[in-house]
This record gives structure tokens, sequence and C-alpha cells, in this order.
């Protein structure tokens, strides 16, 4: 029985967002019998509405707002209105993950310490230990079925996987397997065995990828606690004479405006929306926008230093068959400054299909260079390069000075300059990746630049402090108890994984402490 | 190992459907939105582009991402939907129209003769570099890499086999079946 709760309901949590984060916690808060309204800005497209096709599927799930950029990062350049390559719906970007599942390391839970004072770099430890994570992280890889964990067999490896390992190999790394992913390897929970389409960045159409649309969602809704509503674009966030958050007014998918009030607000609409929506609540008591007496809403943006390493071969791959990410070498993402940069990254598979692989492998360029990469096209393994990024205060979202939203309202620029530590990551990690596939008598190698971001991150950083963060170690807003952050943006630092199983770890958390402070009535 | 054949299997049908989406997804990467509407194909006639800027604009996508594998069509196509949006904007119209007037002009300066009928492919390619930081030349260039390579046709010619979800996925159709490298 899917609730539906009164628009002056005022004892709902409302959960902003329906994501890892949002739909994570949305779900938590309800099988623990409260009652949960989650405000989704994009539509509910099913299983069966995904679309094995890079641009269609493209143009159906994005977030697609305009949104400007600025700053020295080749995204500017290149797709100046797409900073970010992220998902408008219900599921968020849960849908076209890629379902890679890795915990942070003990030493990246404590940034500052471990890498000094980076100059250029607003590093901070985070106020969470691993040991504090680690019963977190249990919970969440048995709620995603991820491989490697719980028993769970890892996937099988596909050709892209094949070319990879056996570069891993000839070069002497030790980690190199398929990857802790949360991609059901045989049947659980309900949902099938990863059929290896192919299509996991388009929505998994067999259901094996875990995504919040077909788990925490629907199970949330069957305690009769939940009640997700979609199309509805949150615009502001209000508060009482007290300081406290008593109701969120948001457009649904007509723009008429509804105020629904709430006992509690967590915010996860991404690390670009969530310190704009912040930004955009600025009241008299708060004029530089909610939970900002830090000044750090918005700032410290992480995207992770990110590239892509192609190998053409003279034998055929087709990489694009199968699960696209399930490949990974673990051992560059130690901590070892010797190589000349603080913390460290990842290499895994990827591929793209045709199209995608037309306007990212080297966007702007074009002649026989260009092409005869194409030509190559079922001839090339790919990997991706996924490492730690440092926060830095100027690197950051704010409010465009002229151009506003069709609700009126300002859009987000969101500003970007790689700091030095993150181009010699990346001139480290183009040269092992290259390295990798050279290994296996690659015929040419092609480094590719960052595509707009997938792994936003940082903008209402965790501190234990008040004055260098947004949010305290639960999430929770260190000016206002009862408004809490529940997405990527929370992240202190970025570390060298994949997020999204920490997002999880951390909204499993954040409902354990949420339902407690409830009981306690301390919020 | 299972690989594709490449050889050219000519459908009109599939190029008018997926000529359409191109248009939108061209709109999301250059910037701007566009609807997507029905094509016509190159060979029903341009309405927007003139003749002899269809010419001279169609040897320019040629030389943007030559592939000498794809015939004429794919390209015919891939401009086909740039036309369909002139059609309805003007201002982009007279973009492509002027552009290419302009490209000939580049082309008398540089090899006195108009962009098309410039013999060497070289050549060719060093009128394109003196126009490069155009608008003309980087819309063009923005919308084609999309329209071009969004046509299940190319992906065959490719060896990409596009949608997998309705046959089953790769499970049984060689996501596997790399056997070149020994110890893989």
């Amino acid at each position: 029985m899917v609730a539906k709760f009164a628009m002056d309901d005022d004892s709902v949590v409302v959960v902003i967002g329906s994501g890892a984060g949002g739909g994570t916690l949305a779900n938590e808060l309800a099988q623990k019998g409260i009652k949960v309204v989650c405000l989704e800005a994009g539509g509910r497209h099913e299983i069966q509405d995904f679309v094995n096709d890079e641009w269609k599927s493209f143009s159906q799930i994005s977030w697609l707002d305009k949104r400007t950029t600025s700053g020295s990062w080749r995204v500017a350049k290149d797709f100046p209105n797409l900073p970010a390559w992220i998902v408008k719906a219900v599921g968020g970007s849960t849908v076209h993950w890629a379902g890679a599942s890795l915990r942070f390391q003990e030493h990246e839970f404590k940034a500052r310490t471990t890498y000094g004072a980076v100059e250029g770099a607003n590093l901070l430890d985070w106020p969470v230990t691993l040991a504090e994570m680690e019963p977190y992280y249990d919970k969440a890889e048995f709620k995603m079925g991820t491989t490697g964990t719980n028993g769970i067999p890892r996937l099988p490896g596909n050709n892209n996987y094949k070319v990879l390992a056996a570069g891993a190999k000839k070069l002497g790394y030790a980690e190199f397997h398929t990857g802790n992913m949360s991609i059901n390897s045989k049947p659980r929970d309900g949902r099938g065995a990863c059929q290896q389409i192919g299509f996991c960045f388009q929505g998994c159409k067999s259901g094996a990828k875990w995504s919040t649309l077909y788990t925490e969602i629907p199970k949330g809704e069957a305690t009769g606690n939940l009640e997700v509503r979609p199309n509805a674009q949150v615009l502001k966030i209000e508060h009482d004479a007290k300081g406290k958050v008593n109701a969120v007014l948001y457009a649904d998918a007509t723009g008429a405006m509804h105020r629904q009030k709430a006992r509690i607000v967590a915010v996860a609409g991404n690390s670009i929306e969530s310190p704009r929506l912040l930004l955009n609540s600025a009241s008299t008591m708060f004029p530089d926008g909610l939970a900002n007496s830090s000044g750090q809403v918005g700032r410290n943006y992480m995207r992770h230093m990110t590239g892509s390493v192609y190998g053409v071969f003279d034998r055929p791959v087709h990489m694009y068959r199968g699960t696209t990410m399930a490949g990974i070498i673990r051992d560059e993402s130690r901590f070892d400054p010797r190589r000349g940069f603080v913390g460290g990254y990842e290499m895994e598979t990827l591929s793209l299909g045709v199209p995608f692989m037309a306007a990212f492998l080297d966007p702007g360029a074009w002649g026989r260079d260009f092409s005869s990469a194409l030509d190559a096209y079922d001839h090339i393994a790919g990997m991706w390069l996924v490492g730690e990024d440092m926060p830095r205060e100027t690197n950051r979202i704010t409010l465009h000075a002229t151009e506003k939203d069709k609700f009126g309202l300002p859009i987000p620029n969101v500003n970007f300059d790689d700091h030095p530590n993150d181009i010699a990551m990346r001139t480290h990690a183009y040269g092992r990746g290259s390295a990798v596939y050279d290994a296996v008598g690659a015929v040419r190698t092609i480094h590719t630049p960052p595509y707009p971001s997938t792994h936003n991150l940082g903008t209402n950083r965790m501190s234990a402090n008040a004055r260098d963060g947004v949010v305290n170690k639960w999430g929770q807003a260190h000016d206002v108890k009862n408004l809490f952050v529940s997405d990527g943006s929370q992240f202190t630092s970025g570390a060298s994984e994949n997020p999204t199983l920490t997002i999880v770890a951390l909204a499993i958390r954040q409902a354990d402490y949420i339902a407690d402070q409830m009981s306690k009535r301390e919020i | 190992m299972r690989v594709l054949d490449k050889r050219t299997r000519f459908n009109r049908r599939n190029f008018l459907k997926t000529s359409a989406a191109s248009v939108a997804a061209a709109g999301a990467v250059s910037g701007g939105m566009v609807s997507i509407t029905a094509m016509p194909a190159w060979a029903e006639g341009l309405t927007a582009i003139k003749p002899d800027a269809a010419k001279t604009l169609l040897v320019m996508v040629r030389d943007l991402y030559p592939h000498d594998r794809l015939g004429d069509a794919y390209y015919e196509t891939a401009l086909a939907s740039m036309d369909q949006a002139a059609a309805k904007d003007a201002t982009l119209a007279g973009q492509l129209n002027e552009g290419a007037v302009a490209l000939d002009t580049a082309a008398r300066k540089l090899s006195n003769a108009p962009y098309a009928a410039i013999k060497a492919e070289k050549d060719r390619v060093a009128v394109l570099k003196s126009i490069e930081t155009t608008p003309f030349f980087r819309k063009v260039r923005g919308d084609m890499v999309v329209a071009l390579y969004n046509q299940p046709e190319v992906w065959a010619k490719l060896g990409y086999e596009g949608a997998s979800a309705e046959y089953g996925g790769y499970i049984h159709r060689g996501f596997d079946d790399l056997d070149w490298i020994k110890d893989a």
C-alpha cells in the first residue's frame, strides 16, 4: 500500500532526491516506521522504458536543465552547458551508474593528516573513520549485493577485461579482478543475474544492477510509510522563526507550486543541485544561504581526477560486449607520494558505443587521426582512470548572476580548475594505462580527456568544526539541526574510489541517527 | 571469436528513424536542445541548404570524418538532419549557406579553386584548418559528429552491434570470446 501524505502533514521527513543517498535514506527511514515524502525532480522511468541507444537514453534520463561552466577545465570548453553527466529520474544516478562499489581506504578518511598541507588545496580530515564506517559498508554491500563480498562470486570477465588483465599481469600488478560490483552475478534479492548486455549506463534492462529505482524505493513504498512524488522540482527550503526548517516549496509537472510541510528535511540532489538549493533558500535569517555560516556551501567541488585510455589492437576486442565496468586494477590506488602526487587512482574497464565514442574520444577533433580510431572501433579496449582530486575553495557551485531557470531561480555555474596534483596524477595514470595496453601489443593508445563529471562531490562537506564545513559527521547541518545532507556533496574529500557505496553506507548510518534523534525528541 | 560482417546493407527506413534522434542529441552536445521530428532523406531534396552549398558541405563533412569504407549516403543522411533543423531556423540556414560560400572563398585563396573542386584531401584539410575557429565550422563539426555516428548502418560498418537487450545481451553471444590472448 503506497502512502499518500497531506501537504500540511508536518510530521513527515522530506527527502529531496531519490538516488543513492536519497532513495536509500527514504527506504531506511520507512523501514523504521518513519513517514517519508521523497520529492524527485525527474520522472519515473521503469526498466521496460530503458533503451539500448546512447543518445536516446541520454535524452530520456539525463539532467539537461541548463548549467554554465567556468574555469580552466576542458569540459568548460567542450561541453559548456553540460558540466555533469548525471540522471534526472526516479533512482537518480543509480539508474546509469556502472555499479563499481569500493570501500574508501583508511588513510583516505584522513586526507589532511596523510597528505599534509598541499598548497592550493583545502584538505580536511573526515570527522568519520574507516572503523566507524565498516559496519555500514557491510550493510551497504549486503543491501546492494556487491560481488566479492558476502560470499557473492565476482562477475565473469568480458573481452575488455581480458585485455586489461593480461596487461596488468605483464606489468606485475598484483590486485586486478572483475571488481566489487553491485551487479548480480547470480540471482539475488528478487533480481536476476547479469546478462552481459553492455548498456549499464543507459539503465540496466535486466535489473541485475542495483538501483534505488527498483530496490530501495519499491521496498520503502511497500511499508506504507514512503510516498515518492516524481516530477517534483524543489525550489526552496523554508524555516520557522527559530531557524528550524519546516517546509519545502516545489513545482509539479504542470508548474503548479506546492508547499510540503516537514519535521526534517534531507537534501540529496547531487553536488550541483544540493548546494544550489541551499543557496537559493537564502532568507533574512540566513542571508548567505541555508546552512552556510561557514561560507563553504558550494565550495570544494570535486569531480575525481579522471581520464580514459583506449588501446587499439590488430585483433578484435569488441569491448562493448558485457558489463561495462567489471574490471579493475587497484595497485595504483595506494598512497605513494614518490610518484609525484598525493592520493591514488583506480584503473577500471570502460567502453562507449560508437555514438558516444565519437562525441567523447577527443571532443573537437576531426580528420583522419580521429576517424582512424573509430575505424578500429571493434579492435579497441578501454579503461577509465578515476583518482582522488584535491578539494579547492575556488572550485565551486555558484548562482548565476543573470540566467534564471523556468521558475525564475538562478541557474548554477560550475567553476573548476585542475589542481597541479590532479594534473600530475592524470599524467601518471595515462602513462600506466598506456603501458597496460602496450604490454599486450597495442598498436596505438589514445588518451581521452575527462568526460562531463559523473562523480560530483564535496559541495556541502562534513567537518568536525562548524567553521570548516556545512554538515557534521552525521550529515546534519551545523547551523540547522533538522536539516540533513544525504548525497555525495557531504564528502570531505574524494578518495580514489567510485563514490556510490560510501554514499549508500552514509545514508544507512544517517537513517539510524535520524531515527535515534527523533525518538529522543532532539529533532 | 564472433566477428561482424561489415558489408553494406542499405536500408533507407532506418536512416530516417535514426537521423531524427540525432538532431536532439546534437543539440544536447552543442548546447541547445532541438525537438525530434521526422526527416526527409537527402534524395528527396534539401529544403534549407541550397544545392551548391550542399555539394560543398558534403565534401566538407567527408573531410571532417573521412571513412573510405563509407559511401556518400551516410554523409548525406547526416547532412539531411542538419537541413531539417535549418528549415526551421533561418539563422542556421543562413549560417550554413553563407558558411559554404565562405569556405569556397577560403579555398580559392589557398588553392585557386572552389572547395569541392580541390583534388587533394590534404589541400582541402588545409582550407578547413584556416576556418577551424569560425562558428560555422564548429557548428557543422559538432552536429555532424553526432549525426554521422548515430546511424546503425554506420555502427555495423565500424563493428558495433548496437542494442543487445532484445537479443538476450551477450551472455551467449561472445562477451568473453576473445581468443588471441592465451593466458587471459
